[in-house]
């Protein structure tokens, strides 16, 4: 109907334009918010999120009230919603749509029996397939146990989309075939968290909790004898957003003091906004950390700090691409022989090539320079480099370094580098880039070769 | 010691093999990389005079250099293939954006037990490396036991409370054994004008890689080739004819 046609029905007819970008963006949104309840979530569009409560409920205080929890929290943000927590996603989707109200459905119930009631639509089957069930009379759920699988499977055989079989969605229903939707492998990272009576507002508090929440982390750890490499800090605000930190270590960790150093100024920018009201901190990624002796020397802090350590602090304030070590790599082309990995990981390459001469130093982009030298191929004499002309009183070279071709385009023109020694000692690694007349460079006519300063000697 | 410092007759002359202060700053143009070599080479040396060898397989200490944007943009980066063997794997490069970033990354680089040494290269006399900040650098270096070598780039002679103060700039090499026309083993020529343990004077120094070869520059006239002599004859040799 058009909006004409509905406005000459009813003239007080009130109307608002669909926003459906915004829509997205603010269940987006909602979707983290509401991992609140439980470490993972996920979006349902286009007016729904899943989110996995395994082993979290007693948190706060079991499944019913989590749920009033939930309904109030929701509420008060002015959001109708319907809750249901079941042991699959689809069968959470059917009791939220078309079950009671605040359904808990538990895993040791019967699941089929439960749903056998709801309408075929809790499926989240197509609209077509739902017109042909009802035109064959399939109107509970419970209708399909009765006709049988083999059935179902004849009919519907040539329908390989889950939305658009009954029974692949009937099997995801009872948990009987796994949905994507769902972490296959399901590992629990340990989670500490505070609720907090009154919100915060100030740093000092926060610094407290924090403080708090690194110390039953690490108790936890403990427990499972296990060091965090991420750690992820949730801070949730009374007005519905969601701040997340992250944090990742260079090597496994459980030192409460190290943790709370690391995160005082990752929190340096979070706006508390009217309050922070819950915070929770969560290591999703663990790794095997036995437990060892307390430090007994009287004074680590006279000791100095370990690499590790050192690392962390340094990444954590100048980022993680910062910090880095060389690497070789095979090949010969000189900014190619050198890669860069993180401080920590393990060498990739056993054995390095061995040079004639390398710079110490190596400029990241070469830079072009003016030479004075007897064409096409003699020992150059002069050159100009940022303003300044260097006499070259001794040369060694060339070293010719033909370009890779099987990675290289056809065009590339080969390298001859000279080791040079300037009036002043200064020491510098310059190569002309191809020969005149080679057939090659931009224009593959082989012009004049250019001169380049890429390395500074000791 | 105070006193020895205050008397610059009484005070020692510095040569290679006698032990280097924890702070020590090198004043260098950009347009070389005889900063960062001199670094390297006096760096060894004084790992050298306290006796540890870094070839042994016993000591895993990583060495740490940190280099502020400029520095990069206008010296480049270490490059892995030129460095002395000894150090290509222990190599540690931390590039920071700032001035700020980098003193920082130097004071928690001279924190960490398991450095044996910290290099810096920080280009010209920015706000941020004042007089306070490089006592804190000198306190920690000190404390910790770990030497820092900062690289001035361009820099003027600033107020610090470095305990050596080196300025150079790179000389002529003596020709190289195998080819005359090629550039030989690495030159500088560099003057020590603030210590407080030493007398300031003037070096040629000249690393073989094996040790670092320090003449005093009116003995180096005498053309010895590329024969380093041993370690000190040229102090020496000037002390006899002083004394």
């Amino acid at each position: 109907m058009l909006l004409a046609d509905a406005r000459s029905l009813c003239p007080h007819l009130r109307t608002a334009p669909s926003d459906p970008l915004g829509d997205l963006a603010f269940l987006e949104n909602l979707a983290v918010w509401a991992r609140r309840w439980g470490p993972w979530s996920a979006l349902d569009p286009p007016d729904g999120v899943l989110v996995d409560v395994t082993e979290v409920a007693h948190l706060f205080g079991g499944e019913k009230a989590m749920l009033e929890e939930a309904q109030t929290v929701l509420g008060r943000q002015g959001l109708a919603a319907r809750l249901a927590i079941a042991p699959t996603a689809g069968a959470a989707w059917a009791l939220a749509h078309f079950g009671p109200e605040r359904a808990v459905l538990r895993a040791e119930d019967d699941g089929a029996q439960r749903l056998s009631t709801l309408p075929v639509a809790a499926l989240r089957l197509d609209p077509d397939i739902l017109l042909l069930l009802r035109r064959l009379g399939l109107k509970r759920i419970g209708n399909l146990y009765d006709i049988g699988r083999d059935t179902l499977q004849r009919r519907f055989r040539t329908h390989r989309a889950p939305a658009s079989n009954p029974l692949v969605r009937l099997d995801q229903l009872l948990g009987r075939v796994p949905e994507p939707l769902l972490p296959v492998a399901v590992t629990h990272a340990p989670l500490v968290q505070r609720r907090l009576m009154e919100p915060l507002r100030h740093r000092s508090l926060l610094d407290r909790v924090v403080e708090d929440l690194a110390e039953d982390m690490v108790r936890e750890l403990e427990g499972r004898s296990e060091g965090a490499r991420m750690l992820e800090l949730g801070l949730w605000r009374v007005d519905g957003e969601a701040v997340i930190r992250q944090l990742e270590m260079a090597a496994a960790t459980r030192d409460p003091a190290h943790i709370i150093r690391l995160f005082g100024r990752k929190l340096d920018d979070v706006d508390a906004g009217f309050g922070i009201e819950l915070v929770r901190l969560r290591a999703p990624w663990c790794e095997t950390l036995p437990l060892s002796q307390a430090d007994f020397e009287a004074a680590v802090e006279n000791h100095g700090t370990g690499l590790a350590a050192c690392i962390d602090r340094l990444t954590v304030r100048l980022g993680k691409h910062a910090v880095r070590r060389p690497d070789p790599h095979a090949s010969h082309l000189p900014e190619r022989a050198q890669t860069w990995r993180g401080p920590l990981d393990k060498a990739v390459l056993q054995e390095e090539f061995a040079f004639h001469a390398r710079p110490l130093k190596l400029l990241d982009r070469p830079e072009e320079i003016a030479v004075l030298y007897a064409t096409p191929d003699g020992l150059p004499r002069r050159f100009r480099w940022r303003g300044a002309v260097h006499e070259i009183l001794r040369v060694e070279g060339p070293e010719r370094i033909a370009p890779e071709w099987w990675r290289e385009r056809s065009s590339a023109r080969l390298r001859d580098y000279y080791r040079i020694e300037d009036g002043q000692g200064r020491r510098y690694w310059i190569y002309r880039h191809g020969v005149m007349g080679d057939g090659r460079g931009q224009d593959r006519q082989g012009s004049a070769p250019q001169w380049y300063l890429q390395g500074l000697f000791a | 010691m105070n006193q020895i410092a205050l008397n610059p007759d009484l005070a020692a002359r510095w040569r290679s093999g006698l032990p280097l202060a924890r702070h020590n700053e090198i004043f260098a143009s950009s347009a070389e990389a005889g900063g960062a070599a001199m670094a390297l080479a006096l760096a060894l040396d004084g790992m050298r005079a306290e006796g540890t060898d870094l070839n042994s397989s016993h000591d895993a200490r990583n060495i740490l250099w940190v280099q502020d944007k400029a520095a990069i943009r206008l010296a480049g980066r270490p490059y892995r293939p030129g460095f002395p063997p000894e150090l290509r794997a222990r190599l540690i490069h931390v590039a920071a954006k700032t001035p700020e970033d980098a003193l920082f990354a130097l004071e928690e680089g001279l924190r960490c037990r398991d450095l044996a040494f910290v290099i810096g290269e920080i280009t010209g006399n920015p706000k941020a490396l004042g007089f306070t900040v490089s006592r804190r650098l000198s306190v920690a270096a000190e404390k910790h036991g770990v030497p820092l070598f900062l690289i001035r780039l361009d820099a003027r002679r600033d107020l610090s409370s470095a305990r050596m103060r080196w300025e150079m700039h790179s000389i002529a090499s003596p020709p190289s054994c195998w080819n005359a026309a090629a550039p030989g083993t690495a030159s500088w020529q560099a003057e020590l004008f603030r210590a407080r343990a030493y007398r300031q004077g003037e070096w040629i120094l000249r690393d073989d890689g094996k040790h670092l070869a320090a003449h005093s520059p009116a003995a180096a006239q005498k053309d010895h080739g590329d024969l380093a002599d041993a370690s000190g004859d040229g102090s020496l040799a000037q002390k006899s004819t002083s004394a």
